[in-house]
């Protein structure tokens, strides 16, 4: 066997390994949380290695029931939560998609004086520690009394997923010919009109990705939250939601079924449209 | 002004004289359109920025935030003082490095191997793209919370496995330091917990890094790869010699990538160990003392030593690794 014919079959086994080993450590963690929700802890302390639940510890959905059933009756109230998270997560999308559309659409295709600089300037934002604009805007809501809101939150997160809406979008309304928008123009349709005929439904695929990146944004953070809004239970978004289900008092099983509430909705859309997303993503780099 | 077209062509040789009626509401335009986000990002980016800076020379506390000022009145260095005097500062600043670069450069690696594998098409290849993206798109407090659990000395699943092996149990999170002995011969002492905040990262960030190689994988010529097989270069060669060169460029952008974004992370450290058992990094400090210690004005002095650090080093990068022909 020459050197070749060794490397040959050598890196066609490790590939498969290495298949399976990425696939395994990318899915073994949500199977183990998905099971472990169901799985009462004390089971879980007599044999840790059986961690998968039996069919009638499923059926019942009792630790689900307990994590949404409202404070009132002895719950944790994650409907609330969910609601929140979902107010919050979708105004976001609206909002930064509104500002974001109309801001990319000028950096890519309109001249004026500054563009380059706004472009630039937006990016290194993007850069910047969360942690050091956090200090200076807890003070100000603060004073503005914009904290234990859900509308600070919702304009925090606006101005956080601003800079990546804009660079994704810019990128993708210049591979838009630009003929077509000359010929509506020559048709008769208005520059606003161009962008809401043209462009918006053109891009549609882009625009897609970003809303789904925005959304998921919106609805994993936890930083600002924590800062503005911890002290009001009733306004809790899911991730405060499932950080005080981190107590010794409360069991694992509700943890984990606290964390597969939050993680489902996200796998849901990812899978309902991974294929925008991985082009979204290597065209823009998103923060993470 | 009637409605005009004004094609690009057109207004560039027109700029060159005198700024057109036309061109100049092309401009009024464009300004109009942006103006939303720069006013968004100018108050709730910009602003606080630079009142950090004024927060970090002032004595602010938490508990009377409501008189703290924009301007401040009398100025002082003596928040720089407290936080740069406290005892663990050199520490947390060791650690926020070591986490840092090792979990750039795990992630990083982590990714290209994936990349390497996945590659060639096979059946199924789509799928566990999707799949291997999942650590990525998790939120993070699930992810957090699961490996906690996972790694819990009395029943988490990687002890009992450790079990198999006749390992005693460990608690990964909360073990400053280990004795690992080696086969027997000697014993490495290793910072376990930040150890294991390391591999956390690796895990999570990994389908990142992956994502950009494989497109860099993908976008190479095809015949670069043919003349190295008709050279008769073995596949450690072409990976030496062709495919690892060609992955440079994206390779270096990811790693200031992802140096910049796990420098300034929180979420991941403060949500798994909570800063215990030396796995304290800079901005879990600068929350524990804004909201742990209720010192506005130390925690902004801390971050501004943050962006300070980080702007060095993203200079030096740029000094020293960045050519113009990238990415």
């Amino acid at each position: 066997m020459t050197r070749a014919q060794f490397e040959e079959r050598f890196f066609g086994t490790l590939k498969w390994i290495s298949i399976v080993f990425f696939t395994a450590i990318a899915l073994f963690p949500l199977l183990y949380m998905l099971a472990l929700s169901f799985k009462p802890i004390q089971d879980l302390l007599l044999d840790p290695g059986k961690w998968w639940p039996t069919l009638d510890q499923i059926s019942g959905f009792e630790t689900y029931r307990a994590v949404i059933r409202p404070v009132s009756e002895g719950g944790f109230g994650f409907l609330t939560f969910i609601r929140n998270s979902s107010i919050v997560a979708i105004s976001t999308v609206v909002l930064t998609l509104s500002v974001g559309i109309l801001a990319a659409y000028s950096v890519a295709r309109v001249n004026f004086f500054g563009r380059q600089a706004v472009s630039v300037g937006m990016i290194l934002v993007y850069l910047f520690p969360v942690v050091i604009v956090a200090i200076p805007l807890f003070v100000m809501f603060s004073r503005m009394g914009l904290r234990d809101s859900l509308y600070g939150l919702i304009i925090v997160y606006l101005a956080s997923t601003l800079p990546v809406t804009l660079f994704m979008l810019r990128g993708y309304f210049q591979s838009i010919p630009v003929e077509l928008e000359e010929a509506a123009r020559v048709d008769g349709l208005s520059r606003l009109g161009v962008i809401r005929k043209i462009t918006i439904p053109l891009a549609a695929p882009a625009i897609a990705a970003v809303a789904l990146y925005v959304f998921m944004i919106a609805w994993n953070e936890f930083l600002y939250a924590l800062l503005f809004i911890l002290e009001k239970r009733e306004l809790w978004t899911l991730s405060l939601g499932v950080n005080q289900l981190n107590s010794q008092e409360v069991p694992k099983t509700m943890l984990m079924a606290g964390s597969v509430i939050i993680s489902l909705p996200i796998i849901v859309l990812f899978f309902a449209a991974e294929r925008f997303l991985t082009e979204g993503l290597t065209a823009g780099g998103v923060k993470g | 002004m009637t409605e005009t077209l004004a094609p690009e062509t057109e207004n560039k040789t027109k700029r060159r004289r005198r700024k057109t009626p036309m061109a100049r509401s092309e401009s009024r335009f464009g300004v109009a359109l942006i103006l939303p986000a720069v006013l968004v990002v100018a108050v709730l980016v910009v602003f606080p920025l630079l009142w950090n800076v004024s927060l970090s020379f002032q004595k602010a506390r938490l508990i009377d935030i409501q008189d703290v000022s924009i301007l401040g009145a009398d100025w002082t260095t003596k928040n720089y003082d407290t936080v740069v005097g406290v005892r663990d500062f050199w520490p947390v600043l060791k650690t926020t490095f070591i986490y840092t670069i090792g979990g750039t450069i795990l992630s990083i690696f982590m990714g290209l191997v994936a990349a390497m594998s996945l590659q060639k098409a096979f059946r199924g290849r789509a799928l566990v793209r999707g799949v291997v993206l999942f650590p990525y798109v998790v939120p993070v407090i699930a992810a957090a919370f699961v490996w906690q659990v996972m790694l819990n000395p009395q029943f988490g699943i990687v002890n009992e496995w450790l079990g198999w092996f006749g390992i005693p149990a460990i608690d990964f999170l909360r073990t400053r330091s280990y004795e690992l002995s080696v086969f027997g011969l000697f014993t490495l002492t290793i910072p376990l917990a930040l150890t294991t905040v390391i591999f956390f990262e690796g895990w999570r960030y990994f389908p990142f890094a992956f994502l950009f190689i494989l497109a860099a994988l993908q976008s190479m010529p095809k015949d670069v790869d043919e003349a190295a097989y008709v050279d008769g270069a073995t596949l450690s060669q072409k990976f030496r010699y062709v495919t690892l060169p060609a992955l440079l460029p994206v390779i270096s952008v990811l790693f200031l990538l992802r140096f910049i974004w796990t420098f300034n992370k929180f979420d991941d450290v403060f949500l798994l160990t909570g800063g215990a058992a030396d796995t304290e990094v800079i901005t879990v400090k600068i929350v524990d003392w804004m909201i742990g210690r209720g010192n506005v004005g130390a925690a902004a002095a801390l971050g501004m030593i943050l962006a300070a650090i980080l702007v060095v080093v993203v200079g030096l990068y740029f000094k020293f690794f960045y050519q113009e022909d990238e990415a």
